[in-house]
């Protein structure tokens, strides 16, 4: 099923490409190969799970404004376009493929030593999530307090002092901490 | 009595004086010490990713078993607290704290995180008489509690108020203060509860000579978006937490006028005199209350000479 899409896909692009004479859109995806709806659970603790409506979201943004150069389309960053100007469409192009959850990690911390490796800042996961999320929402004005995207849990709630876990007797007006 | 000769006079200078050169030696020494840590670790707080969620405020909490706070942790009413025209502090319930700004050069709040910088040459440690701080090699300010006698020198010391106290009992009072998670993460090579905890990433942990290229890099790559600055790559000597900002720091709560050199400089000769802290102690600690004080009073001077200023000019402008 997989390969037969791909080989599809890479016929029509090839197609599409040869027409339009455009060498850096070769391979490109375009948004009929996202999936409609994709769950963030992967980080699931103090929050439940997101499920992130990924269609809605493609009339919102294009592929390369959260994708990069993963998709083969162009990316508007000039600081990208230094290397990725004709970078092709990734074999990974989920955010958890580059982004890493344990980002802070002792093995990641010494490879940033190497004066060769330009990706020195590449955020964590949950980093990446809200840094794409909540930057673009400020801008179109769309939700960006915590809850309005996942719910807290239980654990959450404790974590926080809040809802079940809330301190007896606290006012909230004038309190410092 | 004894009759103090021209002899034994020149002696006991002699000696003073031989005394003094060697623990100056000796302390100079120590200083550089702090140098010899370049895997030490560090954080660069990006002033332009907070969101004022208080998420770290609450890691802290729990991390290091503080007691219950008087609002959630997401009540937002806590950035109106004011006292005495200041905004919240960290104190002995919470090492670290979030503040909101809002300076006129932009049209959105920025948020500041608050909690021990973490100094290269720490002023509370130089100033501590019984040796209560340490740097560790990992980058670490932290303190035995067991051998504080309470003197509060390191809380004047401080050229970022850190360090307060808890007064469980009158005789037994205990320095409380961020460090770094020490015990429990950093030592392990793990980051600490905050930067674990922060979801937008405003928070970048790694060793400190890594962060601060990083913090370059973002200065370097985003122009306009920061002030070509990263608070405490020089302040006081270098910190290992360090800020970037889209504003000018004093528009945030940041006190720019702290010397670029350790504080240790400032204080060196009085220093040297450290050792024989148990023959001279109620004269030291004066000298370490002026010198403290002296801290608030020249920030004092500088708020006077500004308003005499637009006083000045108001008039000027009034007379014209
Ligand atoms: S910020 Fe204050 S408490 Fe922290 S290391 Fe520096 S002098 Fe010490
Ligand atoms: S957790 Fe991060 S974004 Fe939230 S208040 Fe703290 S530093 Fe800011």
């Amino acid at each position: 099923m997989q390969t037969r899409k791909k080989i599809m896909r890479t016929a029509l692009a090839l197609t599409t490409g040869a027409i339009l004479f455009a060498p850096g859109h070769l391979f490109a995806m375009d948004a009929s190969d996202a999936p409609e709806t994709v769950t963030i659970d992967s980080l699931a603790k103090y929050y439940t799970p997101v499920e992130f409506d990924h269609l809605m979201h493609v009339g919102y943004a294009s592929c390369e404004e959260c994708h990069h150069h993963t998709t083969g389309v162009q990316v508007a960053d000039p600081n990208c376009l230094r290397c990725h100007a004709n970078t092709p469409e990734a074999d990974e192009v989920s955010c958890v493929g580059c982004h890493a959850a344990d980002r802070f990690n002792d093995t990641y911390l010494s490879t940033l030593d190497d004066p060769r490796i330009y990706h020195i800042d590449k955020p964590g996961l949950k980093g990446a999530y809200h840094l794409n999320c909540i930057g673009c929402h400020v801008i179109i004005e769309g939700p960006t307090g915590c809850q309005d995207c996942h719910a807290m849990t239980e654990a959450g709630e404790k974590l926080f002092n809040t809802g079940k876990h809330a301190p007896a007797g606290g006012t909230s007006s004038g309190a410092k901490h | 009595m004894k009759k103090l000769n021209r002899r034994s006079f020149i002696k006991g200078g002699l000696a003073t004086t031989a005394a003094v050169t060697v623990l100056k030696e000796k302390k100079s020494a120590a200083s550089g010490d702090f140098d010899n840590y370049p895997e030490g670790m560090g954080v660069i707080v990006d002033l332009t990713r907070c969101v004022g969620c208080r998420s770290c405020e609450a890691a802290c909490n729990k991390e290091q078993n503080l007691p219950e706070p008087e609002v959630p942790f997401d009540d937002f009413s806590v950035f109106d607290y004011m006292h005495h025209g200041e905004k919240r502090r960290t104190d002995e319930t919470a090492y670290t704290i979030v503040n909101r700004y809002n300076p006129p050069e932009i049209d959105h709040p920025l948020f500041r995180k608050v909690q021990c910088n973490h100094c290269n040459e720490p002023a509370c440690l130089t100033s501590c008489f019984v040796n209560a701080y340490t740097k560790t090699p990992e980058g670490a300010v932290i303190y035995n509690a067991k051998v504080c006698v309470g003197c509060r020198t390191c809380m004047v010391a401080c050229p970022f108020y850190i360090p307060a106290f808890k007064y469980s009992s009158a005789f037994k009072p205990q320095i409380m203060k961020c460090i770094f998670c020490y015990d429990t993460r950093l030592k392990n090579g793990e980051p600490p509860a905050c930067v674990e905890a922060c979801p937008q990433e405003a928070l970048t942990f790694g060793r400190r000579k890594d962060v601060l290229k990083i913090g370059k890099q973002r200065i370097r790559e985003t122009p306009g978006k920061y002030v070509d600055h990263i608070y405490g790559e020089h302040e006081v000597g270098g910190t290992a937490w360090m800020y970037l900002s889209s504003v000018p720091f004093d528009k945030v709560g940041f006190d720019t006028h702290v010397p670029k050199e350790p504080i240790i400089n400032s204080v060196k000769e009085f220093l040297a005199m450290v050792p024989m802290v148990l023959t001279i102690w109620p004269g030291l600690f004066v000298g370490f209350h002026l010198l403290a004080t002296r801290k608030d009073k020249v920030r004092e001077m500088e708020k006077e000479a500004e308003l005499k200023k637009t006083k000045e000019n108001d008039e000027k402008e009034e007379q014209a």
